[in-house]
């Protein structure tokens, strides 16, 4: 079913310029009831291309992932595919258009097992009319390629998904995303819940993604990841565009300085420095990193921690 | 059909792969072993949801089997299996949906005073208006696909939980029972047919109400009932199993909202849901109606609780997301057993009650920390 619609997809797409972008936001805004959370903003993709989207917390990063993904319609300018002007109104339009976005819940059901996980929402099936049914073994198999061709390495495509590691199934995740013909990916905070090592296969997995020629979008408030696998880099802060840079011409300090809004990082860091006199230098010191435990099961953001970068960064 | 091959474990369902590369799928962790050590086998099975309903429908067969007190040691005999089946039956036709359902993340407590309404229905029509009696199991099952139908959309729409909505429903369907056949019938609790002959009864009791495979063990023979049990379960473990909705069933009751991020139609898939566990209590209602030719106005009151308990007792969890359908067929087996072993071995029938609630206590304790187990461990 997913197959024909991303079909005509890639069809489109091939007539075209191929420096079109694959995805753009143009001048894109959006209100909640009074509450302006995302004013003018654009930013495009092209096939091959990591976009990084930076921002803090509450910065409209989630706000314009859903738009981009069809959650809602923006409320002012447009989302265009392919050059062309759409209008989302679900998720599922969105992925028709081959867009496809990994969510920071990952959009995965612990209790089922990985191959069911795999094709949920697209199952195939064989057979026909009351015997039209779930092709359970080509469903298996499938995983179990697709996996593979991404480098993932999942024992056992039977496990239930919530015995996956949190990068385990964020690759799964975006393997899935892959096999079901996306021309761009979303990712939603992927590596914000990981420790070192598995935030390091999931930047992995985006590497290879762009190396197949998608059109990556990859939201994060962390720009230690973003730098080292982005292309291009935009900043939000309170629902305005900051800035919009090449990889040549942002180095990753000037990334950190710009997401958390310059002057109030630089207010901080002088407020941080005179806390030692203050007797409070126990509070100020580094804060461990967010335990592995809690990995992938943590809806919230991790907290706005005054974590200015260490000064070698 | 064979009566005694049928007894305890049904090969049919999710029995140990007969043939083909691949089992049933009936869980949703459910797969071929594929190999590997008899550690990851264990874990494999383990990790099955109706692995616990099978080790304790066995351990309830050998109890009674044990403590079989008649003469003739009817437990084992066609006698036996006919009696705690046919009980089975009427438990199993409506565990398999609920079952299905508590998979799905929802609950139906109308279940209960549903098939006592649809036994009604189909007396009014056929005993107090003379309709065709095959007319009447059609209206019976449209109305109870409607009933479905609205307590499927009152609960996606209003995001009431369902307990309440169906409980509700419940009430409803009682009053309308009790209050609906003292109105018709004058002060009676139940309708029965009168003496004249009653256009298609015969041939919609052949179908719903009859017994076949006739002997000289087993004059009575066995009700068709169990036919319609085996049926419902044979479909209830492969729509779970092996079609698209089957996946969306675990997936709506595993996490609604990741489901809908990946295009699984949630209320569809509740409300179709729904209307299972509502069209199956029609069916059972058809057929208690066609079985004795009386409808009894407080029929089915309190069922819901055993359809509940065969389908927890049969792995599905109570919070979803994890089941199996062929377990919640072992659970109503269970409880068969269970009614008809208490008979058989002589213990006063008040310990029906006392039997269940431990049977639904050890079910869920070795269920839960056997999935814990199975989730925790790596194969």
């Amino acid at each position: 079913m997913t197959a024909t619609g991303s079909a005509a997809a890639e069809a489109a797409d091939v007539s075209g310029d191929p420096r079109t972008p694959l995805l753009a936001a143009e001048a894109v805004g959006k209100y909640f009831g009074s509450v302006r959370a995302l004013h003018d903003v654009s930013l495009s993709v092209r096939a091959g291309q990591v976009m990084c989207v930076l921002g803090d917390n509450g910065a409209g990063k989630s706000t314009l992932i859903k738009i981009l993904s069809g959650v809602f319609p923006p409320d002012a300018g447009q989302v265009r595919v392919n050059g062309e002007a759409v209008r989302f109104h679900s998720p599922r339009d969105a992925r028709a258009a081959g867009i496809a976005t990994v969510f920071q819940d990952l959009a995965m059901v612990p209790l089922m097992a990985v191959w069911r996980n795999f094709f949920l929402g697209s199952e195939p099936t064989k057979g026909w009319g009351p015997w039209r049914r779930f092709d359970v073994p080509a469903a298996r198999e499938q995983t179990r390629a697709a996996l593979a061709a991404m480098g993932v390495e999942v024992r056992d495509p039977d496990q239930p998904a919530g015995t996956l590691s949190g990068g385990e199934r964020q690759s799964v995740a975006i393997a899935r995303a892959v096999h079901f013909g996306a021309r761009v990916l979303i990712l939603d905070e992927p590596t914000s819940a990981l420790g070192v090592k598995q935030a390091g296969a999931v930047l992995r997995r985006v590497a290879q993604a762009r190396e197949r020629g998608l059109g990556v979008v990859f939201i994060t408030h962390n720009p230690h990841h973003a730098h080292p696998v982005g292309d291009r880099f935009v900043v939000l802060n309170r629902g305005r565009l900051l800035g919009d840079y090449p990889k040549a011409e942002v180095t990753r300090p000037e990334l950190v300085r710009l997401m958390s809004g310059g002057a109030e990082l630089d207010a901080l860091s002088h407020e941080l420095e005179r806390i030692p006199g203050t007797g409070l230098e126990p509070e100020s010191g580094a804060e461990p990193p967010p335990a592995p435990a809690a990995a992938g099961q943590t809806r919230d953001e991790p907290r706005p921690r005054a974590d200015p970068p260490p000064p070698g960064a | 059909m064979a009566g005694e091959d049928l007894a305890v474990a049904r090969p049919d369902a999710a029995g140990p792969p007969a043939a083909g590369s691949d089992p049933s799928g009936d869980g949703p962790g459910g797969g071929d072993p594929g190999g590997g050590g008899p550690a990851r086998l264990f874990v494999k099975a383990l990790r099955r949801p109706a692995f616990g309903a099978l080790v304790g429908a066995i351990a309830v067969f050998v109890v009674f089997l044990a403590t079989d007190n008649t003469p003739n040691h009817l437990w084992l005999t066609q006698t036996g299996f006919q009696a705690w089946a046919q009980q089975a039956a009427f438990f199993g036709i409506m565990a398999v949906p609920v079952g299905l359902l508590m998979i799905g993340g929802e609950f139906d407590l109308s279940t209960g005073g549903m098939t006592g309404f649809s036994a009604i229905i189909m007396a009014l029509l056929v005993g107090t208006e003379h309709w065709n009696a095959w007319a009447a199991v059609a209206v019976t099952f449209a109305f109870g696909a409607a009933v479905g139908l609205v307590n499927g959309l009152v609960v996606t729409r209003s995001g009431l939980p369902s307990f309440i909505v169906t409980l509700a429903a419940y009430f409803v369907f009682r009053g309308l029972s009790v209050g609906g056949v003292l109105k018709v019938n004058h002060g009676s609790t139940s309708i029965g047919l009168t003496g004249t002959r009653h256009p298609g009864m015969d041939s919609a009791r052949d179908v719903f109400g009859g017994s076949f495979a006739h002997s000289s063990a087993l004059p009575a023979g066995y009700q068709t009932a169990i036919l319609w049990f085996v049926g419902v379960t044979l479909l209830g473990v492969w729509v779970l199993g092996r079609t698209r909705f089957g996946n969306w069933v675990f997936a709506v009751g595993g996490d609604a909202d990741a489901a809908r991020r990946t295009g699984v139609p949630v209320r569809r898939t509740k409300i179709l849901l729904f209307m299972g566990t509502s069209t199956a209590a029609a069916l059972v209602g058809v057929i208690s109606f066609l079985q004795t030719r009386t409808a009894v106005s407080e029929q089915g009151v309190g069922y819901e609780f055993y359809y509940i308990i065969a389908a927890v007792v049969g792995g599905c969890l109570l919070t979803g997301g994890h089941g199996s359908a062929f377990g919640a067929a072992l659970g109503a087996c269970i409880i068969g057993m269970a009614f008809q072993g208490v008979i058989y071995s002589g213990w006063d029938s008040s310990w029906n009650f006392t039997f269940l609630g431990v049977i639904l206590f050890l079910a869920v304790a070795v269920n839960t920390v056997t999935h814990r187990r199975a989730m925790r461990a790596r194969t």
